[in-house]
């Protein structure tokens, strides 16, 4: 059983500071997420998890125990890097039992846990080449079977599919989810792409700038993001913001700007004063076409999926944003066209880029 | 985009003796100064040639190869009285007869003659003696060869050591690769200059260094005038002022090595001796094969500090192949003569690369 604990962790290069501050949990048997933006501090994180990195301050610990000070192999890890990191002069067969040889776990019990691995992971035809004889993704399929056999508390993985092509990265995605399911042993899995993070993970725990945006189920990121930056990483195409003003009525709150025609929709409203400037966020998915809409402007761009229609529009105000719409829409390039919303799918955002509670 | 292409530069590329003209400078360079002497000496080898001759040269096929490899064996039964017994010193041991009574106009043994006692030893009763033709190149083969075969483990191994321990990101550590650099760049004929005053036998650094360490107890030795510590003074020299230059090689292999196999490793749970064994080693498998044939061809084709250092003596204990062929060609003005051993040496150097390449050759 070994869950993970972050306590005020930190990670400084010499002055730069590239982790400030995590404290976040991970339940025993959890698939974590973490999602952001190149270059926030994801692999470092991750690889303080491994023990690669020492942590410049704060506490981890794994199961019971901390492991500050505890050497990588001790911590009961495993992890597959984004570049395989597979020993080329070795088989597959090697590869994957390189971890029991050192253990010196006697032969046949490793043969019976490498042949194991590569059932699981279908690649028992392969045992015999080199990983120079290898497609991508049978690579990283020999770096996951070299963590499995070693039976770890914790996987991790950094950005295992960013090498694959899309086709087979949704392969994967599905075999990697498999896995969990099958073996229940913590995974933490590093990934830029927000899609990735969105179809695997129990939990997710969004980074930016080295510093936790928010953590939660991918539906509870998608749904209530708290922040600016949560909402606009999380979801595809990205939601789109306006610039508007606030004022407080007694039916709740009337927003109105340059894109946006007088609105009033229901909100407590209890930290916004009238006159405050706040930022409007709406998903493409919850624009309505609609004649007595609220936002106006011109059809940029028309992109016809079948299933639905994506349109850029540029707003009265200038803003350009993106709307989904049903497969069958008759807008074409250069419509002038309104549309609506339902009041409750705004996502309303303070000066700071928090979210405003409704 | 066609037009983006200057006219000329593509006309120029285009035409056909524009190769050559570019290649002309270094093929005639090479034609000159490399193919043109080797096929030279080649051919030199089968002659009689002389360096300064009023004699018309003559072919004499591989009479320079007879005369230089000519080896003999001869077996020295003991001298018997007339009852047959065994004639024995004062001191016990059996008397033989002298050797040039079989090398010297003995119409019994044509072959032996003109060779000269080498290297022997007992056999039961009798004495096995090994004659050479040529005791001079004898030696110098001998000393080459013991001369590779310590310099090519001593320093490659010496060099990994030390690339290992400068592949470090320490603060500093670059002054290291510096320092360890720098006998590289000194010229060979300076650094043997040096040497000798490290190695001179009454006030030498090293003489001293000992003499300083062991309180007095160390009796100076004349490093380079000793017969048993010259070719040892040699190479180890010779490993020093070489040693930075094959560190450089191991260490741009070194770095050719992902670091994340090291990361993977470390999880694994690898000891540093097993991550070496496991990553490192086989990651420098092709290094290991180049630096293991320049060391061998740069040893085999010592030279410089023996013509500064010892001139190949004390008692023939310093002579080297390339040191004789000079000395041969040139000093003795018998160009034939050492144009068969660069000959000699030639095709030493490409047997024992060729043996190398096969030893470490990828197996699958
Ligand atoms: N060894 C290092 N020295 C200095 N800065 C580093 C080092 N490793 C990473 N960084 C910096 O830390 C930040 C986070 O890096 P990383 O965790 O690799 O980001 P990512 O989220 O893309 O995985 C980056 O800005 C990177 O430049
Ligand atoms: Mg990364």
């Amino acid at each position: 059983m070994a869950g993970l604990e972050f306590k005020g962790v930190h990670k400084s290069y010499g002055k730069v500071d590239v982790i400030k501050g995590v404290d976040l949990s991970i339940a025993h048997g959890e698939f974590v997420v973490f999602v952001g933006p190149s270059g926030c501090g994801k692999s470092t994180l991750l690889r303080m998890v491994a023990g690669l990195e020492d942590i410049t301050a704060g506490e981890l610990t794994i199961g019971e125990r901390v492991v500050n000070q505890v050497q990588p192999r001790d911590r009961g890890v495993a992890m597959v890097f984004q570049s395989y990191a597979l020993y080329p002069h070795m088989s597959v067969y090697d590869n994957v039992g390189f971890g029991l040889r050192l253990k010196k776990t006697p032969k046949d019990i490793r043969d019976q846990k490498i042949r194991e691995a590569a059932r699981i992971l279908q690649m028992e035809h392969l045992l015999d080449r080199k990983p120079a004889q290898l497609s991508g993704g049978q690579r990283q399929r020999v770096a996951i079977g070299r963590a499995i056999v070693r039976q770890p508390e914790v996987f991790l993985f950094d950005e295992p599919l960013s090498n694959l092509d899309a086709a087979l990265r949704m392969d994967m995605r599905m075999e990697i989810s498999k896995l969990h399911q099958e073996l229940g042993a913590t995974m933490i899995y590093v990934t830029h792409d927000q899609v990735e993070a969105m179809t695997l993970a129990d939990k997710i725990v969004v980074l930016n700038a080295g510093v936790v945006q928010q953590v939660g189920s991918p539906l509870e990121l998608y749904h209530h993001p708290e922040n600016l930056f949560v909402a606009g990483f999380i979801g595809s195409p990205k939601m789109n913001f306006l610039k508007v003003t606030a004022e407080k009525t007694d039916a709740g709150l009337t927003i109105a700007g340059a894109d946006l025609e007088e609105t009033t929709i229901a909100a407590s409203g209890s930290q916004v004063s009238t006159g405050d400037r706040i930022t409007l966020g709406l998903r493409p998915h919850d624009f309505i076409e609609s004649a007595d809409g609220r936002l106006r402007g011109v059809v940029e761009l028309v992109e016809r999926l079948g299933n639905e229609t994506i349109v850029n529009v540029r707003l009265a105000g200038g803003t350009q944003v993106i709307a989904a719409l049903d497969g069958d829409s008759h807008l074409e390039v250069g419509h002038e066209a309104r549309f609506g919303f339902a009041p409750e799918k705004l996502h309303l955002f303070d000066a700071d880029g928090q979210t405003i509670a409704r | 985009m066609d037009t983006m292409t200057p006219k000329t530069a593509k006309s120029l590329q285009n035409h056909p003796t524009a190769g050559w003209l570019m290649m002309a400078p270094a093929i005639i360079l090479l034609t000159l100064f490399l193919i043109g002497p080797f096929l030279l000496a080649f051919g030199f080898s089968f002659t009689n040639q002389r360096l300064i001759s009023p004699n018309p040269t003559q072919i004499v096929g591989l009479r320079n190869f007879e005369q230089m490899l000519g080896v003999g064996v001869l077996t020295l039964e003991p001298e018997r009285d007339n009852s047959g017994a065994v004639v024995r010193d004062d001191e016990g041991r059996p008397e033989y007869p002298r050797v040039r009574t079989f090398t010297r106009n003995n119409p019994d043994y044509p072959h032996l003659e003109g060779m000269r006692e080498w290297f022997g030893w007992s056999w039961g009763d009798n004495q096995v003696v090994v004659l050479a033709r040529d005791l001079v190149f004898m030696k110098a083969l001998t000393n080459t060869l013991m001369f590779v075969a310590v310099v090519a483990p001593v320093q490659a191994g010496l060099a990994l050591l030390l690339a290992l321990m400068i592949n470090q990101k320490l603060r500093g550590i670059n002054i290291f690769r510096t320092v360890y650099f720098m006998p590289v760049v000194v010229s060979i004929v300076v650094v043997s200059l040096l040497w000798r005053f490290i190695y001179d036998g009454r006030n030498g650094l090293l003489n001293n260094l000992l003499s300083f360490i062991s309180f007095g107890q160390f009796r100076p030795v004349d490093w380079l005038g000793e017969p048993s510590t010259a070719l040892w003074a040699i190479l180890a020299m010779s490993v020093w002022q070489g040693v930075g230059f094959h560190m450089v090689i191991w260490l741009s292999g070194l770095q050719t090595i992902p670091v994340a196999l090291y990361e993977a490793a470390d999880i694994e749970g690898a000891t540093p001796w097993q991550k070496f064994r496991f990553v490192t080693w086989p990651g420098l498998r092709n290094t290991a094969v180049l630096i293991l044939v320049v060391i061998t061809m740069q040893a085999f084709s010592l030279f410089a500090q023996v013509d500064v250092m010892t001139q190949g003596g004390p008692l023939d204990s310093t002579q080297s192949l390339v040191f004789q062929a000079v000395q041969r060609g040139y000093e003795q003005q018998n160009i034939a003569g050492g144009s068969a051993i660069s000959v000699l040496l030639f095709l030493l150097v490409l047997a024992i690369s060729i043996t190398q390449r096969y030893l470490t050759r990828e197996r699958n």
